[in-house]
């Protein structure tokens, strides 16, 4: 079991979170001006990396705040987290680039 | 006009006598009121226990005041306090931006005690309860076995509040029975 | 006589107390402190099981948790009945009936020993080159023959009657192994005032000092070096000390989990005391003094009953004061054993001692043996052994350069082997921590850690006694933050071996069988036949032969297994590389893993403030997530489907009530509320005034509905929102996900209030008539109060938010009530109901009457592929929103094209016929198979209201297809239908306005 520091509550066990995919996707302002591959793009297509991944938590059953996490997605190791609409101070690895 | 003999009283869900054993002793707490209060950037107000840290609490009597996360609070009072507790909640706020929803009717207490008691709740709950980590003053939703609870510790004593919710409340109470039993 | 081999004098057993339990039937005498192994031994029992595959016969190999051979069936009484317990480990007391396993019809006469005489067809591989074809084979033939011959133990017939606990715990330093360098790491963290535990798998701590009778530490006896350091341990406050506590399993960021065994010794445990705690302790440091294991040597028939391991002799000589032999030949290619002989020796029991190595190697201890009169015979190598059941000698030959002299038989009725020491690296690994080869100590060493631990002694390849609890303080210190270190004085230890693997041999390879995995029976043969197939890989080796599978995790048997692959194939051994270890370390119930997670704590059980009643009054229930609702009311001699037929008419006809109690609730508040509707929902949410209501549809972004409910507007910053039962949480985490991440500017919050209210809901023509002497505070006129509206008064006295919504198409209403409110407001309800015949009606009744309307239900018309056109329900989408969630995926290619999935109605051909649901639905049943399938039926049910059967379906273009006929799969054919509205009922829907 992991223990996940809460930029809220501190560090707590792996069970009080729950892991949202993927950080650092936002919405689009206009989802309407992108044509249907952007879109596609948007909603299915994620870097799935081996290696140092943005990641959102929520402490579900903690402070209930939703934010992010650099997690190494081979060690499982978390390497910082942050709160939501902050950026990671760790480069993230991307599959995709 | 209404026959007085139909007006309801309120029953909660589990009765009122305590289990105990030396060490640990289980007791459902009596009726009372409960507002979950929602509100941003109100850390600078020190009533209703609004310059709390988070995973803190306050407590005077049936008062308390336990803040759970950044902009959430849970106020309790005695059962004949919710006009009270909302007045103060407008004379402390005012026009600020809050949100109070009433959930004394969705929470259920119950109260552990004795040298086993944190031994007991950590048959379910994965937190550190011990002085330096859970001390006096603090509260927290957490996890206990597979229901939610907050967890409030409102002295030095091995005295611990858990609220769950109501259709919970029948588990966690024979799961703490049965963790203090076997703690 | 009882306990012919009890010593006279010695051992920790408390010879005032004698104890009985039972072996196989037979009553086994020994006294408290034994474990079942050592009392076997006092009465001079060998021969405890048959072995896993040949069924050969096996003994008492070693006196701790590294026990290969001696599995035992334990009963403690009714429902305490446990397989595969090793006799060495569990202690012995009276009551316990012990049985052996592997054998049919009896222990000293078994039939499976045939396999033994067929052993060269069980070679490496056996099953996989044997039981290939015909596949049907496995099910019907090889694997019931082969569970029935082998099988480890009896699965229990009955609940297991006993506790489990479970324990979260946390400290500063936790200490693997109660050893000498477990205690002294315990003693360096406990000054510092940090939260120690000390968790060791014997029922005493001390480790090796429980039989190093004649080691000395600090100028005093280990014991009592021992008694002073539990002592002192005993005195901190922030020690926790767990005797019978095995940790098995290193997982992430210091998470480790540990089994106390807790009343499984006492004859009479306290009463309601658990059997066993799991521990799950978050340690900030561990220090693993685990210490280490001794090796067999690898020689032919080396599995004789009365072949034990040299330190396991020595254990039972002094620990337990049992002579497991009179003769005793110590066969050894190291120095630990000679301590062995001479205490074997000093208890006046014959020894011989046969050492592989030179003379030049072992004159040391060769001579100081000597002196006390044993014969000590060097350069040698062992041919075999003597006996059947019991071992009656040891074939040696001098052996020099690989030429084997002359054969000498030594007879004997014990033989103590040391191959070595193998250090119990194995939570190390599991850490993740990466291993090193050692080759001075022919061992893999704890090498770089993964997490914040550290190994200590023996586990860190450290044999020396005074260097075992120096390196345990140094590891305890650090492990605290402190930087002590402390030099002990210790009695000097024999340390030192000559790694060996299987034996030079001159007998005829073909029929040597020399065991390197007692419990899976791998010989040597086995492991170089792999390798002549092709397996080089270790892993692969391990799995093609089964080497190190089985419960002892390879404990004795690994180093010889890769030592001999790494001869084999004359690569050195750090590059054949060693197995993953994996938790358990070893065997762990699943009654500990369980825990009190069973019957009523197995999962909360959620249920309504209604629920008793509905249970006095004869509700069958239905699980719906984990909630349990009232599914339907049989009166005596009803069944279900004239318990729901009765429902369904009553509240078309009259009045039903339903507890509607576990809908989700959320409270959105705020002046932003609206515009996050808007955003949430595909609905207009802005012009919708206060007190009144409207059906809500939320997609997920990927423009298929997530779930369904009706809004009401309480004030214009507060809408109480209502979902699925099954929803509730899924809806309440999508909102505050878009909520917090994607709209934080929105001044809005959510509180869930699902558990705050109990719902009733008043349903059918009386209804009106029903509630109206118990509300107070609102007219209830059809004009005042119209329908999909909410108001807040009273009921009851109690405060209420009343709703006049219907999910029947009747006339109805939803009584909000505070929970605590809910049965007194029902009961009150269901007695102004009575002159009505008001109907008390659960789920099923509940489903039918919304069919018959062609209302949805999440879950069952969608299945998270399902858009709102899908199910006839566009129109409720705001068209002059510009975005709100899930609405850029409905202009998706695929979601606008032609062929999709479309809600109808079918009406069977037969009026009677119920459909199953999920039935596949085709144009044409004569088609060729594989059919085209046009869709399925999601939603069934006779329909008293109707006179008929009606069914909902999700059918390919289905709107297009009205009154064409399609066919149904049935359990023995097609049943054709007929595409129809699915509105079964009040098409024109004036009832609900009544
Ligand atoms: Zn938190």
């Amino acid at each position: 079991m992991l223990l996940i520091d809460c930029p809220f509550c501190g560090t707590r066990p792996e069970t009080e979170f729950r892991c949202g995919g993927e950080a650092h996707i936002a919405r689009p302002a206009d989802p309407s001006a992108l044509d249907d591959g952007a879109w596609a793009e948007h909603l299915f297509v994620r870097s799935n990396p081996r290696g140092l991944h943005a990641e959102r938590w929520v402490h579900a059953h903690g402070c209930g705040r939703w934010f992010n996490a650099v997690r190494d997605t081979f060690t499982d190791r978390f390497v910082e987290t942050y709160k939501a609409g902050e950026q990671p101070s760790h480069p993230i690895d991307d599959a995709r680039a | 006009m209404l026959d007085r003999s139909l007006f309801a009283r309120r029953d909660r869900p589990l009765g009122a006598a305590p289990t105990s054993n030396d060490r640990a002793r289980v007791s459902p707490a009596p009726a009372g009121v409960r507002l979950s209060l929602r509100v941003r950037g109100a850390e600078g107000l020190s009533r209703l226990g609004l310059g709390l840290a988070i995973n803190r609490m306050s407590a005077e009597g049936e008062r308390f005041s336990a803040r759970l996360g950044p902009n959430e609070w849970l106020l309790g009072a005695g059962e004949a306090d919710l006009e009270a507790l909302e007045a103060e909640i407008e004379a402390a706020l005012g026009d600020r931006f809050h949100s109070v929803v009433d959930v004394s009717h969705r929470n259920v207490g119950l109260e552990i005690s004795g040298p086993d008691a944190a031994a007991a709740l950590n048959a379910g709950c994965p937190l550190d309860l011990g002085d330096a980590a859970f001390p006096a003053g603090s509260a927290t939703r957490t996890l206990l076995g597979k229901a939610e609870i907050v967890l409030l510790r409102p002295t030095a004593e091995p005295l611990y509040r858990v609220e769950c919710w109501r259709s919970f409340a029948p588990y966690v109470h024979a799961f703490l029975v049965e963790a203090a039993r076997t703690a | 006589m009882a306990q012919p081999f009890r010593l006279p004098s010695g051992g920790r057993v408390d010879r005032a107390t004698p104890i009985r339990f039972t072996f196989d039937g037979r009553t086994i005498e020994g006294f408290a402190g034994d474990t079942v192994a050592s009392a076997l031994l006092a009465n001079g029992v060998h021969l405890v099981g048959r072995s896993f595959k040949y069924h050969r016969p096996r003994g008492i190999l070693t006196h701790g948790s590294d026990e290969p051979s001696a599995l035992l069936q334990v009963d403690r009484g009714p429902g305490k009945i446990d397989p595969n317990n090793r006799a060495t480990v569990v202690e012995a007391r009276n009551g316990l009936a012990t049985t052996s396993l592997n054998r049919w019809p009896s222990l000293g006469f078994d039939v499976g020993a045939v396999n033994d005489l067929l052993s060269p067809v069980f070679v490496a591989g056996f099953y996989y080159k044997t039981f290939m074809w015909p596949r049907s084979f496995w099910d019907k033939v090889y694997e019931p023959v082969i569970r029935a011959a082998a099988g480890l133990g009896v699965a229990p017939q009955v609940p297991d009657a006993d506790a489990y606990a479970n324990r979260h715990a946390h400290c500063d330093v936790l200490v693997v192994g109660g050893g000498p360098a477990g205690l002294a790491a315990a003693l360096a963290a406990a000054k510092t005032g940090k939260r120690v535990i000390l968790a060791d798998e014997q029922p005493e701590f001390g480790g090796s000092l429980l039989h190093e009778t004649g080691a000395s530490i600090d100028g005093q006896s280990a014991e009592a070096w021992r008694a002073a350091a539990i002592e002192e341990l005993d005195g901190y406050e922030s020690v926790t000390l767990l005797p019978r506590t095995t940790a098995f399993g290193y997982y992430n960021h210091n998470h480790v989990a540990l089994t106390e065994r807790v009343t499984d010794h006492r004859e009479s445990p306290a009463k309601g005391a658990p059997r066993e705690r799991l521990w799950q302790v978050r340690a900030a440091e561990v220090v693993l003094a685990t210490g280490a294991h001794e090796r067999p040597l690898v020689f032919a028939d080396n599995d004789r009953p009365g072949v034990m391991l040299a330190e396991s002799v020595r254990v039972f000589i002094n620990r337990y004061g049992v002579a497991p032999g009179r003769r005793i030949v110590f066969v050894t290619s190291g120095a630990s054993a000679y301590a062995a002989a001479a205490d074997a020796k000093a208890a006046g029991l014959e020894v011989v001692m046969v050492d592989l190595r030179p003379e030049r190697d072992c004159a040391s201890e060769a001579a100081d043996l000597r002196l006390m009169g044993v014969e000590v015979l060097t350069g040698q190598t062992v041919i075999g052994t003597k006996g059947r059941k019991r071992v009656a000698g040891l074939v040696v030959a001098p052996c020099a350069n690989g030429t084997v002299g002359a054969r000498r038989v030594i007879a004997c009725d014990c033989v103590g082997m040391s191959g070595g020491w193998t250090p119990a690296v194995h939570l190390f690994s599991q850490s993740r921590g990466k291993l090193a080869y050692d080759e001075g100590r022919d061992a893999f060493l704890p090498g770089v850690s993964a997490q914040a631990e550290r190994s200590a002694g023996a586990a860190a390849g450290v044999y020396d006694l005074a260097s075992c609890l120096a390196t345990g303080f140094a590891a305890g210190a650090e492990a605290a933050g402190a930087t002590e270190t402390r030099a002990f004085a210790a009695s000097p230890t024999r340390i030192g071996f000559t790694p060996v693997r299987d034996l030079p041999t001159d007998a005829d390879p073909a029929k040597v069988r020399a065991f390197v995995d007692f419990q899976n029976d791998v010989t040597a043969k086995d492991l170089k036949l792999a390798m002549r197939e092709g397996f080089e890989s270790i892993e692969h080796v391990k799995r093609y032969t089964t080497t190190g599978m089985a419960t002892d995790q390879g404990k004795t048997s690994n180093m010889n297994a890769l030592g001999i692959v790494s001869k084999a194939l004359n690569r050195p051994l750090p590059a054949i590389g060693t197995t993953t270890f994996r938790p358990p370390y070893t065997p762990v119930t699943f009654g500990a893993l369980v825990g009190p997670a069973r019957d009523a704590l197995f999962d909360p059980i959620r249920a309504t403030p209604i629920h008793e009643w509905a249970a006095e009054h004869g509700a069958a229930f239905e699980n719906v997530a984990l909630w349990r609702r009232a599914w339907y009311f049989a009166k005596p001699g009803e069944d279900m489907h004239a318990a729901v037929v009765r429902e369904c008419r009553a509240v078309r006809e009259g009045v039903g009530l339903f507890d509607a109690s576990t809908l989700g609730k959320i409270e959105v508040v705020g002046p932003d509320a609206a515009e996050f509707m808007n955003r949430m929902y595909v609905n207009p949410w802005t012009k919708l005034g206060v007190g009144r209501c409207r059906y809500g549809l939320m997609l997920k972004e990927d423009g298929y509905i997530l779930d369904d409910g009706v809004v009401a507007r309480m004030a214009e910053d507060r809408f109480h929102v209502t979902t699925t039962t099954g929803g509730a949480p899924r809806v309440m985490n999508h909102m505050e996900d878009y909520l917090q991440t994607e709209w934080p500017d929105l001044d809005v919050f959510l509180t869930s209030t699902t558990e705050q209210w109990a719902v009733i809901a008043v349903q059918g023509p009386k209804a009106r008539d029903v509630i109206a002497p118990l509300v107070s505070g609102i007219d209830l006129s059809n004009e005042a109060f119209p329908h999909m509206s909410v108001r807040e008064g009273a009921i009851c006295g109690a405060p209420c938010r009343l709703f006049r919504v219907s999910f029947t198409g009747d006339l109805g209403y939803e009584i909000n009530v505070p929970a605590d409110y809910g049965r007194a407001v029902w009961e009150a309800v269901f007695a102004a109901g009575e002159p009505y015949g008001i109907t008390p009606y659960g789920t099923e009744t509940m489903h039918v009457l919304r069919a018959e309307k062609g209302y949805i239900i999440v879950g069952q018309e969608t299945d998270g592929t399902v858009t709102p056109d899908d199910v006839g329900l566009a129109g409720m989408i705001a068209k002059a929103k510009k975005d709100f969630v899930g609405k850029r995926s409905l202009a998706r290619p695929d979601v606008v094209a032609s062929g999709r999935k479309q809600l109808v109605g079918l009406a069977t051909e037969t009026a009677s016929l119920v459909l199953d649901e999920g039935a596949q639905i085709v144009a044409d049943p004569n088609q060729p198979i594989p059919m085209k399938m046009l869709g399925h039926v999601t939603s069934s049910y006779f329909s008293a209201n109707c006179g008929r059967s009606i069914a909902l379906a999700l059918v390919a273009d289905g709107r297009a297809l009205m009154g064409r006929t399609l066919h149904v799969t049935t359990p023995t054919g097609f049943a054709p239908a007929t595409v129809c509205d699915p509105v079964f009922f009040d098409a024109e829907g004036g009832r609900i306005h009544a």
